[in-house]
């Protein structure tokens, strides 16, 4: 079995790319898969902290490049699942320190003893963004309900087709069923038709993201935390498996709607 | 304002990003769109006679695809005839 490289981009800064990368490979290794997370954004690290491995670093994915040091000492071991491993970014280069064809090759030696490999995107259409997707199998766009997300997720979707990446799906972060029920949020149902991209998982907002990345534990090994289980349920279906859309707020019109849109039943 | 006739945010953000995606996929400013649609209307009212005031010419969105829409009235020439 060679590994699926997943990567996660979304255009617009700060809707959360870094928070799905952690939470979707924590909850793979929870699944018991083999995971490795690469940061994708040179000079501006941030998946160490957010995973709670930032003490651990010694080197970093451009001296890997570079040759200071064998792929499997730049390899983070995570404290509490030890079949996942971050590489995480140099934090004083810049991204023309790495090109596509690096990350391919650096892909291409982790396959053979991963199932997962997760880069990090950074935000932005240039060439960091261009050297996370080179050895993507599938790429996972994150938005949020807002006009200017949504926007930029159009913009990223556009590229990954015109580029032949077209095995692209989206994740909805940040939803606000409230917002949403009083017609004062972009609904999944708006997002879809409006990028035209298949949906892969809505994560609804949730305080526990937050409290999460402070601990350097992602939520999803929070089993009560809403966003955790739409992390997990996110990272069955990139397992294979066909698992039901959460109820938001128990609306079940707004639920029978994606249902609708996406064929699940 | 009146709760009952706000008009909520969530829609005029969605009619706002029909129009601004459309015209960021084509690469084509809405003042490009109209220079077009003078050209067309101009180039068609060589060969037939056309009802300026009643052409409808838009950019629509069909899934991730875009289509370049004209609906141009004729004027009938068997009015004439039939005189």
């Amino acid at each position: 079995m060679t590994a699926q490289v997943i990567t996660v981009t979304s255009g617009k800064g700060g809707v959360g790319k870094t928070t799905a990368v952690a939470n979707l490979a924590t909850a793979l290794a929870m699944d018991g898969k083999r995971v490795v997370c690469i940061d994708g954004d040179i000079g501006l690290r941030n998946l160490d902290v957010v995973m709670g491995l930032e003490n651990r670093i010694v080197y970093d994915i451009v001296d890997v490049i570079e040759g200071r040091c064998k792929l499997k000492q730049a390899m983070i071991r995570d404290k509490k699942y030890p079949e996942m491993y971050l590489i995480p970014a140099a934090q004083t280069r810049d991204k023309n320190a790495v090109s596509p064809s690096d990350m391919v090759r650096i892909c291409n030696d982790l396959k053979p003893d991963s199932d997962f490999i997760i880069i990090d995107s950074p935000a932005g259409i240039e060439r960091g963004f261009r050297n996370a997707i080179a050895a993507a199998d599938k790429v996972l766009v994150v938005t949020n309900p807002e006009v200017s997300a949504v926007r930029d997720a159009d913009r990223v979707v556009g590229i990954l087709e015109s580029e032949e990446k077209s095995n692209s799906s989206l994740i909805l972060n940040r939803l606000n069923p409230v917002l949403v029920k009083n017609n004062d949020m972009l609904s999944a149902e708006d997002v879809l038709d409006l990028l035209g991209i298949p949906l892969i998982g809505i994560v609804p907002e949730d305080e526990n993201v937050i409290i999460g990345s402070n601990k350097g534990a992602p939520v999803v090994t929070d089993a009560k935390s809403r966003a955790g289980q739409a992390f997990r349920n996110i990272a069955k279906r990139l397992q294979g498996q066909d698992v039901p859309f959460m109820d938001l707020d128990s609306q079940n019109g707004l639920w029978s709607a994606i249902q609708r849109l996406t064929g699940r039943k | 304002m009146n709760f009952f006739t706000r008009k909520k945010s969530a829609t005029n953000a969605k009619e706002r990003l029909q129009l601004v995606l459309v015209h960021d996929r084509t690469d084509l400013t809405p003042a490009q769109l109209e220079a077009l649609k003078d050209d067309l209307l101009k180039a068609i009212s060589k060969y037939i006679e056309i009802d300026p005031d009643a052409v409808q010419i838009g950019l629509e969105r069909d899934g991730r695809s875009q289509r370049l829409v004209a609906d141009i009235p004729l004027r009938s020439v068997t009015r004439n005839r039939a005189g």
